[in-house]
Formats: structure tokens, sequence, C-alpha cells
């Protein structure tokens, strides 16, 4: 693969509107970009011979709620190269306001429960994404439950069930009965 | 119960309430929700070491309405809730619960958004067994416990509420 002043000049050539910067921390290099032009960065990230990073390993996502200067989300795709055994790291930068990404989809099929993992915990949208539902809370559940605005205590979700009563049965004596 | 050996043919005598209590008590079916290492911890009393079925227990089912003692073995999250209360209503009378756990009990520590804090919030509990997870022996204590107060039960107890508001 390409050093990193190498793949800053090629990115920023072929990336001219979209691409922010490229940092590096112990050999492992991150792209950065902005949110709505990572499927064109990540299609030419797994079909450019020069890179073929063949395989996603994991989208997940950062709430930098308190952070200057920064769009406050940025989605976090790892990528893996099977062929050199060889990883990179993209960053999407998505603003508040309209928390919304192309899918990954059409490239990698992982993407399906991933980015319903990131919209259910984050509440970012994937356009294009074929079944875009909660994954693990549930399907009433109103928040977005990892952004750093929630309480971590939620906000009554685990109080609102139905309470059942014994209306017969046996009932702990309230002498004391027992030894 | 009494036991007349004046005659040939020997008599017991007692009540109706100490033959059926006895019953129950040495032949609770258990139904295990077991969620997490509580459910681990739970088998290993099934095993051999500590052998649940000297209490008579060891008629395990995992359909609630066979069962009459339901152990909640772990965390319970706000998706499953309603799952353990329709499973708490399907079982049949009489019934019993033991709560296990710090988690069950309380929520242990995972006070989060998603996790109950205590099923006795929405189902009526028992026994809480302490620990994290408890020792085989304070799930046989609990048992003993659950023994207990099934020998101070009455089939009074479960005469069905006539009239208005009765379920």
């Amino acid at each position: 693969m390409l050093p990193k002043d190498q793949l800053t000049i090629v990115l920023r050539e072929k990336f001219p509107e979209g691409f922010i910067e490229i940092t590096e921390f112990r050999d492992m290099l991150t792209i950065h970009i902005r949110g709505e032009h990572v499927l064109k960065l990540l299609r030419t990230l797994k079909t450019d011979p020069r890179f073929a990073f063949n395989f996603l390993s994991g989208i997940t996502a950062v709430d930098h709620l308190e952070m200057e200067g920064h769009a406050r989300f940025s989605v976090v795709y790892h990528l893996l190269n099977q062929h050199e055994a060889r990883r990179i790291v993209v960053r999407a930068w998505v603003h508040e306001e309209e928390p919304r990404l192309p899918s990954a989809y059409p490239l990698w099929k992982t993407a399906d429960w991933q980015e319903r993992e990131v919209y259910d915990l984050f509440g970012v949208e994937f356009t294009d994404h074929p079944d875009l539902m909660r994954i693990m809370n549930p399907d009433y559940f109103e928040y977005h439950p990892l952004r750093k605005d929630y309480p971590l205590q939620g906000r009554g979700e685990r109080d609102n069930f139905k309470v059942v009563k014994r209306s017969i049965g046996s009932k702990w004596p309230s002498e004391k009965g027992f030894e | 119960m009494g036991v007349d050996r004046s005659g040939k043919v020997g008599w017991l005598t007692t009540t109706v309430d100490a033959l059926v209590n006895w019953g129950r008590k040495n032949s609770l079916w258990p139904m295990p929700f077991g969620t997490a290492c509580c459910g681990i911890e739970f088998m290993s009393v099934l095993a051999s070491r500590h052998d649940i079925a000297r209490f008579g227990a060891e008629a395990i089912r995992f359909s609630p309405r066979q069962s009459d003692l339901l152990i909640v073995a772990g965390r319970v999250p706000i998706k499953l809730m309603p799952v353990l209360t329709r499973i708490y209503e399907q079982m049949p009378e009489p019934k019993w619960v033991i709560s296990m756990g710090a988690c069950a009990s309380s929520g242990g520590v995972f006070d989060t958004y998603s996790v109950i804090q205590g099923i006795d919030n929405f189902i009526p509990v028992d026994v809480y067994l302490p620990g994290c997870p408890p020792r085989p022996e304070a799930i046989l204590d609990g048992l003993i416990l659950i023994q207990k107060l099934i020998e101070k039960d009455s089939l009074h107890h479960y005469k069905v509420p006539q009239g208005e508001g009765a379920t």
C-alpha cells in the first residue's frame, strides 16, 4: 500500500471536496472524510488494486458531543486487506442536524446489521439501506441510547411494565415464623 | 400427624393441609429462567456434587405450564420483562418464585437504561438469593426456605376471590 504522504496526494486529487486529512497512530492510518462522500471512498478502497481492502471488519460510531471544531458524529469503518494483512480506518464525519450517510450495503453485505446497530444506538440514518430498523432495542423505543446526551439510567423506559400482584396463594407470615 | 399402634392395622391421622403440603414441598418442579452466569451456577446445583434431587426438585421443566417454582437466574433486560411476566402468568397455582443473584433481585451492577432494577417491581418474589452468583449451597438454602413456606401453607389461601373486581 502507499505510504501516508502519497496516499494523501492521491486521495486529495480523487476527492477534492470530501477529503479532510489522514492521521496516523501506531502505524494505523485513518482517513477522515465528509460523510456524503464516504461510499465513493469505500468503493475506491475496495476495487482499486493499489488498496484492495476486500473485507469490512466493523462499523461503529463516536459521539463527539462536547468537542469543538468537529461535526458531532463520526462513523468509523475498519477495513482489512486479507491478501497483505493490512488494515485501515475510515472516519466519516456527520453533522448533527441531518445525521445521514450512504449505506455501504452495495459493497459489503455485512454492512446490513452493522448499520442497523449504528442506527439503533446513535440515530445515524443510512440511505438506501435494505431494511433499516432497530436491531437490539425494542421497536417501540424512542431514543438512541449511546448518544452522549442520553442519561445512563434512561428516561423511564425500564419502569413502564405491567405489574402482576398475587391475589391468591401462600405468603410469608408477618410474625417470626421461621427459625 | 400421629400413628395409632393399638390395633393390628396401622393408622395415620393427619390433616388435608399437612398431607398436601408434604407432597408439594417434596416435589417442586423448577422452571429455570437462566439468562446469565447464575444459570450456569444453577446447572451445577442439578449435577451430582450438590444434587438438588435430594430435595425432590430435580424434575426441571422448561415449560411454565408444568412447573411450580420459577427460578429467575440472571439479569432481565427491558426487552425480556414482558416475556418473564407472561411466563409467570402461565404457571398454574400454586407457584413460587426465587430471585437468584444480585441482578435479578436489584439489577446488580447494571444500573443502565436497559436492565430491570429488580424483578420484584413487576412480579411477586418469595425468596431472594444474594450473591454474584450465589453458591450452590445458597440455592439449596433458598429451596429449603421455599419448602418451609409451603409447610405453613393452607388450602384456604387458594380460594379464588369472588365478586366484583375478582381476577
